[in-house]
């Protein structure tokens, strides 16, 4: 394991509406996320996990700080510079609603790739379809394939451009528990057996023990942190966590 | 449920403001035609009406035929003392005798015709008799009445629009000798009942009026009566034909107004019929948009009225739902669309003012017909339209409530193909018989073909649609790669409403190219003729179609350049029920200069012959040698068949002598002089001597042979961009519906755009795809619509090739040009839907709640 830094936050600050209605949805955040490690952020729900990882994906702008993905500022960015960044060195991976319905899964692997007019590596291509275990449902409509199948076109969309870092927001969220741990293993796959660099926001803690590392957020604010995490050791973080919000000291 | 429904319009009503707004367009068409042709035909009866006097004496009318009666000046006059005996006539106030000269014009001080838009220029005697409902006719309103020779009163537009002002020497060609006579501007009048819709009124005294029309003797046209308020209108009218000579009748003044009335409602009626066709056009455009827009609705909806039907509402009560929302927009946008109506009428009104057609007295007329016409097209062409998503909507199970996808039962487009292979089959079937029958009426069959075709194209657009789109999507992947690909999918996405959507310009093009393939069709087939049949060096004619002066032909025939000048007069005549439009000359000399073929017998050289044409040979049944009576407004005259000459352009429908006018009481009047130059002279040397005859007179014009055919092309041509701008309203239409289409596909795609926008889509890119696709529709529809229209305009040229549209044209570069157009279409309307795309904010687009 490297401690290459692929993203950054350093002091982020966002919040929503305005006076009493104010929700602080981040509090001064900074985070390191590092190469080739499988990164999850946790946090219940107004955690601000997921505006967390909208602002270093460079989908949403914070109020103050800043974002970097490599060397990159996003926050200086124009939205064209942005959109192509997007494009060309970060992965996406949503809860649902990943495939444009009129194509098949083959072109919306390489939707990207479209988009910015370039030729897939044809090895690499072939290794992720392999990966995903996709390659005989290729000229499928998303219609004609199954949550879970729908679920690792996204992967390998994400995958296919060779990006920087992936960003998936609950990828198994609308999953059964089978569905959900082909993905899952795959993402770890992709991390150990190509290097990517992934963070997965999710508030599930069997999901959250394919990771390497765990970063807990509530109120806007990191809270925790762990590493090498297993289902039990997660639980027992929320739990003890619920327990201090329960009995407050 | 009825407060539902109301909840539901108030919440979507910027989706239903666009199909509002087709319905406004429509029902504003049709509201506007009537006012229109109501306010017109308001001021042509205050016309009819306020001009006639209580009764009125004029030679028996043999025809009753207003259209070939047009054409036809009496010859026959009255005695002036048959106004005497008139006048000791129990009951009678006042007579007066009139003379009513025609072929009169006012040249304006630029020396140029004061009134070329069709209305007419009256001259006539002043006299002070009251009209029927006991009003003055005419009022002073400026100067004196002409009182001597070398006076003249003129009615205030026409002096105005001329240029002149009391006192001034005013300008007057006319068909006497000389063809210009200066005269003095003494008074200006004003029709005391309106306005005259554009007419000249020219008045003179007595003596004047007889001396310019009647050759100086003391004679009338008419008789007009004032009546003692003791007697009846019919019983004084009984009283002054017991007095009158044979050959005079006595006419009541409501009779005589009946008879102007009718010929004005007869063009106004055509008028109307002309404006509410292309209403009915903008409306069945417009109803596919309804269509549209509800089948959207309804499908977004869906979900929401499956739990409607889980909570117990009947099938019937979702499908009244739908047609109750469609009722309340019907009704407002007939509302808001009778508004509109009315403005458009008053532009239309003013803008006749600005060319001299002048309504300004009268009001616009605002008949409850017309509320209730264009209140009921409104809503029922909304309900219509609004029925098939209506019924699909109660279709709806209530068990797709509880499901995430909202697909809705689409029926197979089984019913469409076949329904539109038996459209296609009737359509031809009509323009088989039209062409390769000889039932009557072939005009009306290709009609009921054509909508049939479309009525095909439009049911099997859904299949059809399938090979363009994937055509210009090759196309569009060529040039623009991926996003190429993207909106060709979108286009393909949901072929119905492409399909739909595109008819809606598809029926506007086809009707657009049907007419340039005719327009131009036509174009070709004068030129032809002109070229085959203008075989004489010029003709000197009225831009006006009205009489010239025979004093013209006596001068050009003088010039040493000209060879042989020989003049022809138009006339209009009925035999039975069939009108015929031919004419008088001396036929041996025409020939000479026009190449005429007499395919049976010869020409009518003999006084009391006639040759006809064989169109009208045939529609007639008649042969050489045949006695036929031919009924003018003025006399029934028994000719003899002498010829039958094939169709030329070069001669009306009939020739015979010139005898044939004095034996039917018509006066003489020349209209065409066609002039050959002498072998020796030069062709400028000739036009400029002819020219310096009639430069004086902006009546007469000379035209040679490219002036003669441009003249011609260019009535077809205002026709056709008179047709168009009708059109266009359809197909302003057409593109909104295009909007409505991407505004809609737009919202229901916002997650995917926003996945698009996620994974490296640009703004740039997301607006290029939405105006490729608007594109797509935009240039599908014209493809469709070019396709049909070609098909259309070949068989409707084919079909009248023997009523002188001898050749076909197609004019490529025209249709190439609608197609481009119609691409350019697709980019505007995709304007405002493209930057609605690239505005979302991709969060929104893409969170799951």
């Amino acid at each position: 394991m490297t401690s290459e830094i692929a993203a950054s936050a350093t002091d982020l600050y966002k919040t929503y509406g305005s006076n009493e209605a104010m929700v602080k949805a981040l509090d001064g955040v900074s985070v390191d996320i590092r190469a080739a490690e499988f990164t999850a952020i946790m946090g219940t729900s107004g955690s601000g996990k997921s505006t967390l990882m909208h602002c270093m994906a460079g989908l949403d702008s914070s109020d103050s700080g800043s974002v970097k993905i490599g060397d990159v500022e996003l926050s200086t960015l124009s939205d064209k510079k942005l959109t192509q960044l997007r494009r060309d060195r970060v992965g996406f991976v949503f809860q649902a609603f990943n495939l444009v319905p009129t194509l098949n899964a083959e072109e919306n692997i390489l939707l990207p790739l479209s988009i910015a007019g370039r030729k897939p590596d044809k090895d690499w291509y072939r290794k992720v379809i392999d990966a995903v275990d996709l390659s005989t449902r290729l000229k499928h409509r998303p219609s004609e394939l199954s949550g879970g199948q729908q679920q690792r076109v996204a992967c390998a969309r994400a995958l296919v451009s060779r990006p920087d870092i992936v960003f998936a927001d609950e990828p198994t969220g609308n999953l059964d528990s089978a569905s959900g741990a082909e993905v899952l293993s795959f993402l770890r796959r992709s991390v150990d057996d190509f290097g990517q660099t992934i963070v997965m926001v999710t508030h599930d803690p069997v999901a959250a023990s394919y990771t390497d590392r765990v970063i807990f957020l509530a109120d806007g604010k990191i809270i925790d942190e762990l590493l090498e995490p297993t289902a039990e050791k997660v639980l027992e973080k929320m739990a003890r966590r619920n327990r201090r919000v329960k009995n407050p000291v | 449920m009825l407060s539902f429904t109301l909840r539901n319009l108030l919440a979507r009503k910027v989706r239903l403001l666009l199909s509002a707004f087709a319905i406004v367009l429509g029902v504003g068409f049709v509201a506007g035609s009537f006012v229109f042709t109501d306010t017109m035909a308001s001021s042509f009866d205050k016309i009819a009406y306020g001009t006639v006097a209580s009764v009125n004496v004029r030679p028996v009318q043999e025809s009753s035929d207003a259209m070939t009666s047009s054409m036809t000046m009496d010859a026959r006059r009255i005695d002036a003392s048959v106004v005497e005996d008139v006048r000791q006539v129990d009951g009678v106030r006042k007579a007066a005798g009139g003379v009513q000269g025609l072929g009169l014009f006012v040249i304006t001080k630029e020396n140029r015709l004061l009134s070329t838009t069709g209305a007419p220029t009256l001259a006539f005697n002043v006299d002070d008799i009251r009209n029927a409902a006991g009003d003055e006719i005419m009022t002073l309103v400026s100067g004196r009445a002409p009182a001597r020779e070398g006076e003249v009163a003129l009615d205030a537009r026409a002096a105005k629009a001329a240029g002149y002002r009391v006192g001034d020497t005013i300008k007057l060609a006319t068909l006497g000798d000389p063809p210009v006579v200066e005269t003095k501007l003494t008074g200006i009048v004003e029709f005391s009942s309106g306005s005259l819709a554009g007419a000249t009124l020219v008045l003179f005294d007595t003596k004047t009026a007889q001396a310019m029309f009647m050759d100086g003797a003391d004679e009338f046209n008419t008789i007009s009566i004032e009546r003692d308020p003791s007697v009846s209108e019919e019983v004084l009218t009984k009283r002054v034909q017991e007095v009158l000579p044979e050959g005079l009748e006595a006419v009541s003044g409501t009779d005589l107004g009946n008879e102007t009335k009718s010929v004005f409602d007869e063009v106004l009626g055509f008028l109307n019929t002309f404006l509410l066709v292309f209403a009915g056009i903008s409306l069945v455009v417009g109803s596919f948009l309804i269509v549209n827009t509800f089948s959207m609705l309804v499908a977004q909806r869906s979900s929401e009225l499956a739990l409607l039907r889980a909570m117990g509402a009947s099938r019937r009560q979702v499908q009244a739902a739908v047609l109750i929302e469609a009722t309340v927009v019907g009704f407002a946008g007939s509302i808001l669309g009778l508004g509109f109506g009315f403005g458009l009428a008053a532009i239309l009104k003013s803008a006749l003012g600005y060319l001299g057609i002048d309504l300004s007295g009268t009001a616009l007329v605002f008949l409850p017909r017309t509320v209730v016409v264009a209140v009921v097209v409104g809503v029922v062409v909304t309900l219509l339209a609004a029925y098939i998503p209506a019924r699909r909507a109660s279709k709806v199970p209530p068990v797709a409530a509880m499901r995430d996808d909202q697909a809705l039962s689409e029926g197979t487009v089984h019913w469409r193909v076949i329904s539109g292979v038996v459209f296609a089959l009737l359509g031809f079937g009509l323009f088989g018989l039209a062409l390769w029958t000889d039932l009557p009426k072939p005009g009306w069959m290709v009609g009921a073909g054509i909508i049939s075709l479309l009525l095909a194209v439009i049911a099997t657009s859904v299949v059809t649609a399938i090979p363009v789109l994937a055509g210009l999507g090759r196309g569009f992947r060529a040039i623009f790669g991926f996003v190429g690909l993207l909106a060709e999918q979108n286009s393909r996405r949901n072929p119905r409403r492409t399909a739909a959507t595109a008819s809606a310009l598809t029926i506007g093009l086809a009707l657009v190219t049907t007419m340039s393939i005719m327009g131009a069709s036509i174009n070709a087939s004068i030129d032809e003729g002109v070229d085959k049949q203008f075989t004489t060096d010029f003709i000197v004619t009225n831009p006006t179609r009205m009489p010239i002066s025979s004093t013209l032909t006596d001068q050009i025939a003088e010039l040493p350049s000209v060879a042989k000048a020989v003049p022809n007069q138009s006339i209009g005549f009925t035999i039975g029920d069939e009108p015929i439009y031919g004419s008088v000359t001396d036929p041996q000399a025409w020939s000479d200069i026009f190449k005429i073929n007499y395919v049976k017998g010869e020409a009518p050289a003999r006084a009391g012959t006639i040759a006809f044409n064989e169109t009208k040979a045939k529609a007639l049944g008649v042969s050489v040698g045949d006695t036929v009576e031919i009924a003018f407004l003025t006399g029934v005259v028994p000719v003899e068949v002498a010829g039958v000459f094939e169709d030329s352009e070069a001669i009306g429908q009939s020739i015979s002598p010139y005898s044939l006018l004095a034996d039917a009481g018509v006066k003489r009047a020349d209209t065409v002089i066609a002039v050959n130059k002498n072998p020796n002279a030069g062709f400028k040397t000739t036009r400029a001597a002819l020219e310096r005859i009639t430069k004086d007179n902006p009546t007469v014009v000379v035209q040679d042979k490219e002036s003669f055919a441009e003249a011609q092309r260019a009535q077809v041509n205002t026709l056709l961009y008179l047709i168009y701008a009708l059109l266009g309203l359809a197909i302003v239409i057409a593109i909104l519906g295009i909007v409505n289409t991407l505004a809609l596909s737009v919202i229901e795609r916002t997650r995917e755009l926003g996945l698009l926008r996620a994974v490296g889509l640009e703004r740039g890119q997301l607006r290029r795809m939405v105006r490729l696709e608007s594109v797509a529709l935009a240039v599908l529809g014209a493809i469709l619509g070019i396709a049909t229209g070609t098909v259309s305009g070949v068989v409707l040229q084919r079909t009248f090739v023997d009523d002188g549209i001898t050749a076909l044209s197609i004019p490529i570069t025209q249709l190439v040009i609608f197609l481009a157009v119609s691409a350019l279409v697709g980019v505007m309307a995709a304007v405002l839907p493209a930057h609605r795309a690239a505005k979302l904010n991709i969060l929104d687009a893409i969170s799951v709640e």
